[in-house]
């Protein structure tokens, strides 16, 4: 960008004559600039909205009856009509929708029949334990996959390559729920390696006052180490799993960018220059892969809080999709909606994260 | 090997020559021509026919199934409960004593059926959408993709545990649930390729000889797609087979007493430690097969769509 | 810079070969070339796979990964090329010869700053520090011609147009002052009005700094006007060598055609003659094909 410093800055306000000439290809780019972040805003509020609507077409259209599931089979009648009455649903279905969305932007997803609290409270309380597990295996997935993409593209149809194929296949066809029990039986039951299911040992459970709900944090916070090492042999074995499907993904992305890029010119251009090997690599070529790379990552942590609904059962993980899995065998609609929800704008929150990041790592978006 | 030197020597005859002629007389032995030089690129490659012949001998074991069963898969007999691999019982028996090999080659029907089912419903709807809203354009295009990006936005397990809460647990339930969580990548894809075959000159051709619109997209812009669209489903159909064997595992998918491989897991959990195979066992078969899909699904994009290149 | 006699000439090429080997068996793009260079400006001209661009990759060792470089000798400045270690590489390319690829739009880095591309060039060969570096970067885009380098510095390369790409281009590989310079096809990207605006600042810098070099372009006439000495290369091998002021006395028949070809002002021609290949120019020596 040309001295954004100076066009973006006060020359672009100022009306002066001098700064008149440089201010207007500056104002067209901040115009631009707003356009797009207008138009990407616009797209995701519309998804947003689309969510919703599937989400309120299966509370309420498909066949559950959402006041038997609050009442349950045996309520009388009356009892049955005023709960009809005041869940809105003698109201024309658009209003229904209307009041829905009302709700929904209040942070209103209704009242949990399982633990009989606002589903919002119950989702803030399990989400740090998801997002804990996720956050940890895509840091590992990242800074494995992407060494690893970048040797096996280097080394192709060599032996670090085969190994990422490998790697990749058996990431594709392993089922994450089956692994994680073989995970288990081994390390936790035979060997005694890494703590079992749940969060913490059940004794350490009852006396830990959580604040942040990231007990790894938690425990740092407080300077306990007894608590921190206790949690790491518990999280140890759920986040290399995952770590191990989000690395699979990663490497075998990293893999095909990096080929592309290191048959560009430009690569050629720096080994002319005399640039080192490893600098041609890692900055040349990488930095150019980093650019959709961003893409890929936000997709895989996105479908690692989506890929934990079946190991945190494994694990049982108190997490989201825990928590999710369980109100669904609960026919808990209002529950699995919300997490649905709260999963849905957690998925487009990281896709607009990603197109950030992208603008701000290829200087040809930042238009 | 010796028939692909065929090929090359100076006159090959009958079946072989009709299908490797330079000049061939119809479109259909044209077509035969390509598909029978693809099949030669494609025995080529090791990996892919492993991965053929893993899918041929699942459906070959899913027909069969009562002929290779050695036991009832539904009815165990309770003195034998728990038993370790032997003679009789070659991967031991589950907690009703039931044959853990019988059940795996009943419940091979039933990953076949899903992976069929889902195939043969989400990669229509996603075809029609795509090319619809590649061929027409505008607002249709608009609209179409903006659906389509709506279900990508989801999470798919997620979307699929809703729609399964809300239809009821079950096998037909949970192959809904997959087919409508499954078909917006299928319309993106045929959306992309309509999209570069649009202005092609035999597509305007036909648009003047007066084809109406269905007759185009259903018989010159639909074949264009087909193509890249098979290998995008034989790759997602491991997906498929976990997502569905995810399901199962829960709860939500087949219901016991059924033999589908991801329930069994679920059931043999509680045994883990001790009797450790009831719940590997059939998590080996899922990963087999599914390696297999994807090995197929490699081989095929490598002969089908050269483009997409490596292994990305 | 030394000052070499001419006696010792700046390269010693003598039957070079490049192979690449391709799943339907080896190539052979350039086939027994044999040339020396002093200080002074050489143009290879060919058609498109004549070799020509392979020849520079090959003298500069960036052959790609599946092609084989063999040659009786390669010597550069006395030092063999063909026995270096990759770091000897590093420390021959860039700093004593360098090159000028075709399109800037390819050959520069997209997520670098033009800035950062040329003081890497520079820092790469010189131990100096980030600032001092960065006035030398700035003093050598003033060199070609650039009119506000401080802007220009901190753009990246999509930012500025073809010509301006190009003379950055230039900046970037002359920093270190190498004492060849390749040149392949720096002009066929560009808008015929910026073209010469660009040679005539490369011619520059070339003599100014006293610098062999090489010119690879299809284009004859242009190739005449800018160098001392000319190979006509045709499928790999160089069929003929002659001064460029004595081009008009070409002898082999695919040098005249190639200037047949061309449209001439003060003649009416109705059609161009189109160049009629000889089957024996792929292997006959320049006596024979004009026997």
């Amino acid at each position: 960008m040309t001295g954004r410093a100076e066009q973006g800055g006060p020359e672009t306000v100022r009306p002066s004559r001098s700064g008149a000439r440089q201010a207007s290809p500056g104002r067209i780019r901040l115009k631009r600039a707003g356009m797009m972040a207008l138009r990407t805003l616009g797209s995701l509020a519309v998804t947003f909205l689309g969510l919703l609507i599937i989400t309120f077409l299966i509370g309420r259209v498909l066949p559950i009856d959402p006041v038997l599931a609050a009442v349950g089979d045996r309520a009388p009648a009356d009892v049955y009509d005023r709960v009809y009455h005041e869940m809105g649903l003698h109201l024309p279905l658009y209003q229904q929708f209307f009041d829905y969305v009302m709700r929904v932007f209040q942070g209103d997803f209704g009242t949990s029949v399982l633990t009989s609290r606002p589903v919002l409270d119950d989702i803030v309380r399990v989400f740090p334990a998801t997002l804990e597990l996720a956050t940890i295996a895509t840091i590992l997935g990242v800074l494995l996959g992407v060494p690893m993409g970048v040797l096996a593209a280097v080394h192709r149809g060599r032996w670090p390559d085969h190994c990422v194929r490998v790697l990749g296949l058996f990431g594709y066809s392993l089922p994450v729920f089956w692994l994680g029990l073989v995970g288990l039986l081994l390390f936790y039951m035979k060997l005694d390696w890494v703590g079992g299911p749940g969060r913490l040992d059940a004794a350490m459970e009852d006396f830990f006052e959580p604040v942040t709900g990231l007990i790894l944090v938690d425990a740092l916070l407080q300077g306990d180490m007894e608590v921190f090492r206790n949690a790491v042999s518990h999280i140890t074995l759920p986040a290399a799993l995952l770590a191990y499907f989000s690395l699979a993904y990663i490497a075998r992305m990293t893999r095909s960018f990096m080929l592309e890029q290191l048959a560009q010119e430009y690569v050629l251009t720096a080994r002319v220059k005399g640039v080192s090997e490893a600098r041609v690599i890692w900055r040349h070529a990488l930095g150019n892969v980093m650019v959709p790379l961003i893409t890929v990552i936000a997709l895989s942590y996105a479908h690692l809080l989506e890929g934990s609904v079946l190991t945190e059962t494994v694990f049982a993980w108190p997490g989201l999709g825990s928590y999710i899995t369980s109100s669904l065998l609960n026919a808990d609609m209002n529950a699995v909606l919300g997490g649905t929800i709260i999963v849905g704008g957690v998925f487009i929150g990281i896709n607009l994260l990603s197109d950030l990041l992208y603008r701000l790592f290829d200087p040809r978006a930042r238009r | 090997m010796s028939k692909t030197d065929v090929i090359g020597s100076a006159a090959p005859q009958g079946l072989r020559g009709w299908l490797s002629t330079d000049t061939p007389h119809s479109r259909f032995q044209a077509r035969m021509g390509r598909l029978w030089f693809g099949w030669l690129t494609f025995r080529r490659n090791r990996l892919a026919m492993l991965g053929l012949s893993i899918v041929l001998l699942l459906c070959a074991v899913a027909l069969f199934a009562p002929l290779l069963a050695p036991y009832n898969p539904v009815q165990g007999v309770l003195n034998d409960r728990l038993q370790a691999g032997s003679a009789a019982h070659w991967f031991g028996t589950d907690n009703m004593g039931r044959d853990i090999l019988s059940r795996l080659v009943y419940g091979a029907r039933y990953t076949l059926l899903v992976v069929v089912l889902v195939a043969v419903t989400a990669a229509p709807i996603g075809l029609l959408v795509g090319t619809v809203a590649g061929y027409f354009g505008g607002w249709v295009d608009t609209v179409l993709m903006r659906v389509t990006d709506i279900f990508l936005a989801f999470p798919k397990l997620i979307l699929a545990l809703a729609f399964v809460a809300a239809l009821g647990p079950g096998l037909e339930n949970a192959v809904l649930a997959i087919a409508l969580t499954s078909w917006p990548p299928y319309a993106r894809l045929a959306r992309a390729e309509t999209l570069t075959v649009r202005t092609a000159d035999y597509i305007a051709a036909a648009r003047l000889q007066g084809l109406s619109h269905p007759r185009l997209i259903v018989g010159h812009i639909m074949p264009m797609c087909t193509s890249s669209l098979i290998v995008r489903v034989t790759l997602d159909m491991a997906g498929i087979i976990l997502t569905a064997a995810g399901l199962g595992f829960l709860g939500l998918g087949a219901q016991p007493p059924l033999p589908e491989w991801g329930a069994m897991i679920s059931e043999g959990r509680q045994f883990l430690l001790n009797q450790w195979w009831v719940a590997t066992v059939p998590g080996l078969a899922i990963f087999i097969v599914s390696l297999g899909f994807n090995l197929l699904g490699d081989g095929l994009r490598d002969v089908l769509d050269p483009r997409a290149g490596g292994n990305g | 810079m030394t000052d070499l006699t001419s006696a010792a000439p700046l390269l010693e090429v003598e039957d070079l070969r490049v192979h690449f080997h391709t799943p339907r068996g080896a190539v052979e793009a350039v086939r027994g070339l044999s040339f020396t260079l002093g200080r002074e400006r050489l143009g290879i001209v060919g058609e498109s796979g004549s070799g020509k661009s392979q020849t520079g990759r090959a003298i500069l060792g960036l052959t790609a990964g599946n092609g084989r470089i063999t040659a009786k000798t390669l010597r550069f400045q006395g030092q063999d090329l063909l026995s270096l270690s990759p770091k000897q590489w590093r420390a021959v390319r860039g700093a004593r010869m360098s090159m000028i690829m075709q399109d800037p739009k390819y050959s520069l880095n997209p997520v670098m700053t033009v800035g950062d591309q040329i003081v890497e060039a520079y820092r790469q060969h010189h131990r100096v520090s980030a600032a001092e570096a960065r006035l030398r970067a700035l003093a050598m885009l003033a060199r070609v011609k650039i009119r506000d380098p401080e802007r220009v510095f901190a753009t990246y390369p999509h930012e500025v147009s073809g010509g301006m790409g190009q003379r950055i281009m230039i900046a970037m590989m002359l920093i270190p002052e190498p004492d060849l310079i390749i040149a392949d096809e720096p002009t066929s990207a560009l808008d015929v009005t910026v073209r010469l605006q660009v040679l005539a600042i490369l011619d520059d810098l070339v003599r100014e700094r006293g610098m062999a070099l090489i010119f690879i372009s299809h284009d004859l006439p242009l190739v005449s006007s800018f160098c001392d000495r000319i190979l006509v290369m045709y499928k790999g091998r160089v069929v003929e060598d002659l001064k460029a002021s004595e081009l008009h006395a070409a002898r082999h028949p695919y040098t005249q055609g190639l200037l047949g070809c061309l449209p001439k002002l003060d003649q009416r021609q109705e059609t161009l003659p189109v160049l009629r290949r000889d089957p024996r120019w792929e292997h006959g020596t320049l006596e024979e094909v004009t026997r």
